[in-house]
């Protein structure tokens, strides 16, 4: 592990993403015309709706952003990390990218939600916090999936398979979350912000991290 | 052997001997198997790979009857098959699905040293995202289920004396039971694996 060769390795891969413009303009596309199509479905949404949506928005942008970091790159190009670089340094590197990649999707969902159906955000610093952690995840569970679906055969399938099960439970903490970012109290009685699951998220995600960190070395090489 | 009349309950406790120790049988071989990838991607021997994928095989049986006890009590105490709000059913369901996952994983890759590695690999994630599943979320939140949101579980005080006596040795017949079919499986896969190489 050398920080060195990770911020070069972190570094290209902004280069080849401000030269080809490919994954980030196609998943926000793919944001916008979901978000047109949900507008002319529901007109007008409740705030359960709107936090709901946004985060099956983000699920789904994510795959695409995760799916791009092993599947779609070219077996040559693997080939040629794997000589230069040690696998945790791949590994750190493409999750530090695909957490920012996701993290500037769901902004940018974000502010397009603003547009199309105004605020339900009551306290934006919290939701802020909730976005952060819910990019890290996603972005941990989906670089180590595609690393695991590149190796089989139908890869874009079965990452939405591989993938789900793992992500279902962080997805049902970040919509309880982002509900009571929004003001809506789970319960009558219960009105904080949910440090609990604030906690829970937070261990979620360094497991899925450590573990990715642990296992790539074992994955990297045919 | 006479149970407690609860109200509600009545005679499903009986349930008891049957769905808790499936489930425990469930976790226990899929530790197994999680222990057996761990050794597999150590030591590259063909046999652990055979022992992780049989013994979620075996696993993913007691996970079915697990869910289909559970419905079956919930229809008479719950009045419903299946509570979709509720963080206990959720995490079932989702394991279930994480392990049929599992399945479909090795189905589609051929290579055999790539199938047992990546499924390996898939086996540790998977399990160790279960993890938070099965023990953070369901305490983070109330649910229907025995021993969440004040509901008590059973071994509270509805276990009496005469319960454990029948459900001490249920645990350990089932858990047998699984380990004796995932032996058997693995075997088999094995005797398959010789005739392969022969031919």
């Amino acid at each position: 592990m050398d920080l060195r060769v990770i911020y070069e390795l972190f570094k290209k891969e902004i280069i080849l993403e401000l030269r080809q413009k490919y994954a980030l303009n196609g998943i926000l596309l793919y944001v916008f015309s979901t978000l047109y199509i949900i507008f002319i479905g529901f007109q007008k949404i409740t705030p359960e709706a709107w936090i709901t949506l946004y985060w099956i928005v983000i699920l789904f942008a994510s795959v695409n952003a995760g799916a791009k970091s092993f599947i779609q790159e070219g077996k040559g190009r693997l080939l040629y990390y794997y000589g230069i670089s040690s696998p945790e340094n791949i590994i750190l590197s493409k999750l530090l990218y695909n957490c920012i990649l996701i993290a500037v999707i769901s902004v940018i969902a974000f502010i397009g939600f603003l547009v199309f159906f105004g605020n339900v955000v009551d306290k934006p610093w919290n939701f802020a916090i909730i976005m952060l952690l819910g990019s890290t995840g996603l972005a941990g569970v989906f670089t180590m999936v595609s690393a695991i679906a590149s190796k089989a055969r139908g890869s874009a399938t079965l990452m939405t398979i591989l993938s789900f099960p793992v992500i279902i439970p962080q997805l049902l903490l970040l919509i309880k979350l982002s509900r009571r970012a929004a003001g809506m109290a789970i319960s009558n009685i219960n009105f904080d912000i949910g440090y609990k699951e604030l906690i829970g998220l937070a261990c979620i995600n360094l497991i899925v991290v450590i573990v990715s960190f642990m296992l790539f070395p074992y994955l990297w090489r045919d | 052997m006479p149970v407690p009349a609860r109200f509600i309950l009545h005679e499903t406790i009986r349930n008891l001997y049957f769905h808790v120790p499936m489930w425990f049988t469930m976790i226990l071989l899929f530790s197994i198997s999680v222990v057996n990838s761990i050794m597999y991607l150590n030591k590259q021997d063909e046999k652990y790979d055979v022992r992780q994928s049989e013994y979620i095989n075996a696993g993913l049986l007691f996970a079915v009857c697990g869910l289909l006890t559970g419905m079956l009590w919930a229809r008479y105490t719950w009045g419903a098959w299946w509570v979709f709000t509720d963080p206990k059913l959720n995490g079932a369901a989702i394991l279930c699905l994480e392990y049929f996952a599992y399945v479909i994983l090795r189905g589609s890759i051929t290579d055999e040293r790539t199938k047992a590695k990546v499924s390996s690999v898939y086996n540790i994630f998977a399990a160790a995202s279960i993890i938070p599943l099965i023990f953070i979320i369901p305490r983070l939140t109330d649910s229907l289920h025995p021993g969440n949101g004040g509901n008590p579980a059973f071994s509270s005080y509805d276990l009496d004396n005469h319960m454990r006596m029948v459900f001490y040795p249920a645990v350990i017949g089932w858990m047998s039971l699984g380990l004796w079919i995932a032996y058997i499986r693995i075997r088999i896969k094995n005797l398959e694996n010789k005739i392969l190489e022969n031919n």
